[in-house]
């Protein structure tokens, strides 16, 4: 297993789910429980020193208990070395820690996955919808639920010449 | 007389002192102010709601979201090699370096060596389109702040530029020229010996742009100290690129985690100190100075004949004048474009040194044709998410200059 991954789940056992290694990226996963510990472990201890946030993203897996999956990808510039922290969290309680007090950056991001994947997160400052408009009530965008041609609302539209032709 | 109207100051004489009049009753509030969604230097569709106190920017709500198309949902319904138009409309200003990161993600994801000559050519039109995203962003950037003539000098010689990519591959903006595992046509001798008497025609004209500003006072006082940001504060924001080195932080992906003909070429990384505007341009400058140097190099380099795709049949296309001779050429391109190639199951992320900062991708693959997720790192959505911290106390007209100093793109930043 990659050091890192060793790292973590020395300090964390109980959290630390599983470590993947693939084309050279290092993917952890942790319990949604001990999220914030891990992060701040990864963003303030000197051998870690993630020091910058690359990207927030989530993946909906429709069929798995948990369904969805929320990354968050570290570097550190001072250590070059990257890594993509995962959590889980099951669709009826769609909550997991925000990282915004760690990481500034994350404010944003973190409004673009719940704006997109309806995934709350705890302790945010400004938890709003980012992209989509204010008052949009038809769900979350990047769910596998959501049809690529949209729920059909253009469909109901009133049209003055209706009738007619 | 008395005034009703609160709104209007009334001037009292202080009975004390008759000859001096204070401001007693002077009543204050704070202004909530729409900027945008139509507003010529938000450079696109973005409103952003600004409390002024006076003219002071107290907090500043970026609202975004006027140019969102659903390009990640996009993604998901078409193949690998159907994406790389709609990375085009990401950054419009900058097409080839959006299809060039994405392409990089779908060849790690794939694990395809790209031929040298196609990473030198890679390369080369990669630094093209930095010197005509940072002419773009200098011209326009300047425009805004109030100094226009070196709108028209960068505009003048990225037509040049236009006209080069027009040739290299019938588009000005909307390229696609990059395909996965190499490019789409090698260059021409014509492509070649314009390349080279632009890059000798071209460095006396970034010192012209440099003579407009640098002793242009308005200039000066609007981009100096204004829209500062510490290296550390920088680094929590993830912002990337010219906006970060501004403040000192040497982080350039190209000499980090280098890729394509990078760690062949010798060029620096400008870094500024004050992670003021000013920096920001003095670097952008620079780094248009380095991409002349780093295409000499490559040109010279470069291996004069080869593949400029990598010879991959699952997954990269035949050459195009194989697919209309060739029945062989003709199925392995229709498949391609119809049902994709097999992608193995996993997880990528690839970021890129575009010249706004970090794009980067990151695919997640069940197998089959198409991703089963695509997520975007755009740098200009992640820069606005620093706007207010940045924006905080300076004048009204500061926020056209934040703005511009981002190199901000509606595109890339509502995707």
């Amino acid at each position: 297993m990659h050091p890192l991954a060793e790292r973590i789940q020395a300090e964390f056992p109980e959290g630390f789910v599983k470590a993947v290694e693939w084309r050279g990226d290092l993917a952890v996963t942790v319990a949604r429980t001990a999220l914030h510990d891990v992060a701040l472990f990864l963003h303030n201890d000197p051998a870690m020193d993630f020091d910058y946030i690359v990207h927030v993203s989530s993946v909906d897996w429709p069929d798995d208990e948990e369904r969805f999956e929320v990354v968050w990808e570290f570097y550190s510039i001072r250590k070059r070395h990257r890594i993509r922290l995962k959590t889980r969290t099951p669709e009826a309680d769609c909550v997991v820690d925000s990282l915004t007090d760690i990481w500034q950056g994350a404010d944003f991001m973190e409004r673009e996955v719940y704006d997109m994947m309806g995934i709350r997160f705890r302790n945010h400052p400004d938890l709003r919808r980012i992209l989509m408009p204010d008052d949009y009530e038809e769900g979350y965008p990047l769910r596998k639920d959501f049809p690529l041609r949209g729920k059909g609302w253009r469909d109901t539209f009133e049209f003055l010449d209706e009738g007619k032709g | 007389m008395k005034f009703e109207d609160q709104r209007t100051t009334v001037y009292k004489v202080d009975p004390e002192h008759p000859e001096s009049p204070t401001l007693p009753t002077l009543r204050t509030e704070e202004l909530l102010l729409n900027m945008g969604p139509q507003h010529p230097s938000t450079h696109g569709v973005l409103k952003v709601v600004l409390e002024l106190e006076g003219e002071r920017l107290v907090k500043s709500t970026p609202v975004m979201g006027f140019l969102h198309r659903g390009v990640e949902k996009l993604a998901e319904d078409g193949t690998y090699h159907q994406f790389i138009p709609h990375t085009d409309r990401l950054d419009y200003v900058c097409a080839m370096y959006n299809n060039f990161a994405y392409c990089r993600a779908v060849e790690k994801l794939m694990s395809i060596t790209v031929p040298e000559r196609a990473e030198y050519l890679r390369t080369i039109v990669a630094e093209v389109q930095r010197i005509i995203g940072h002419q773009f962003w200098l011209g326009t950037q300047a425009l805004d702040i109030g100094a226009m003539t070196v709108f028209f000098y960068t505009f003048r010689d990225r037509e040049i530029l236009l006209d080069w990519f027009d040739e290299l591959c019938g588009a000005r903006l909307t390229t696609s020229w990059y395909r996965i595992g190499g490019v789409e046509r090698d260059f021409t001798p014509s492509l070649l010996s314009k390349l080279r008497a632009f890059l000798d025609y071209f460095p006396p004209k970034i010192d012209e742009y440099v003579v407009f500003l640098e002793k242009n006072r308005i200039w000066l006082a609007r981009t100096k100290g204004v829209a500062v940001i510490s290296a550390e504060d920088a680094v929590n924001f993830g912002l990337s690129g010219p906006t970060l080195r501004g403040s000192g932080v040497d982080y350039d992906l190209r000499k980090y985690e280098p890729y394509a003909a990078y760690p062949k070429c010798e060029f620096s990384v400008p870094v500024g100190k004050n992670g003021d505007t000013y920096d920001r341009y003095w670097i952008r400058v620079q780094e248009m100075y380095e991409s002349v140097k780093i295409i000499r190099q490559c040109l010279d380099q470069m291996p004069a004949e080869g593949p400029v795709m990598a010879q991959v049949p699952s997954v990269t296309l035949p050459p195009k004048e194989r697919v209309f001779t060739n029945l062989e050429s003709m199925i392995q391109q229709f498949k391609l474009f119809s049902q994709g190639f097999d992608a193995p199951p996993g997880e990528i992320y690839c970021g890129t040194e575009a010249h706004k900062g970090e794009l980067g991708f990151y695919i997640v693959s069940t197998g089959g044709g198409k991703p089963y997720r695509l997520k975007i790192r755009a740098p200009s959505f992640i820069h606005m998410g620093a706007f207010d911290f940045m924006s905080r106390g300076y004048m009204i007209a500061d926020a056209v200059t934040i703005f511009g100093t981002y190199d901000i793109v509606m595109g890339e930043c509502d995707r």
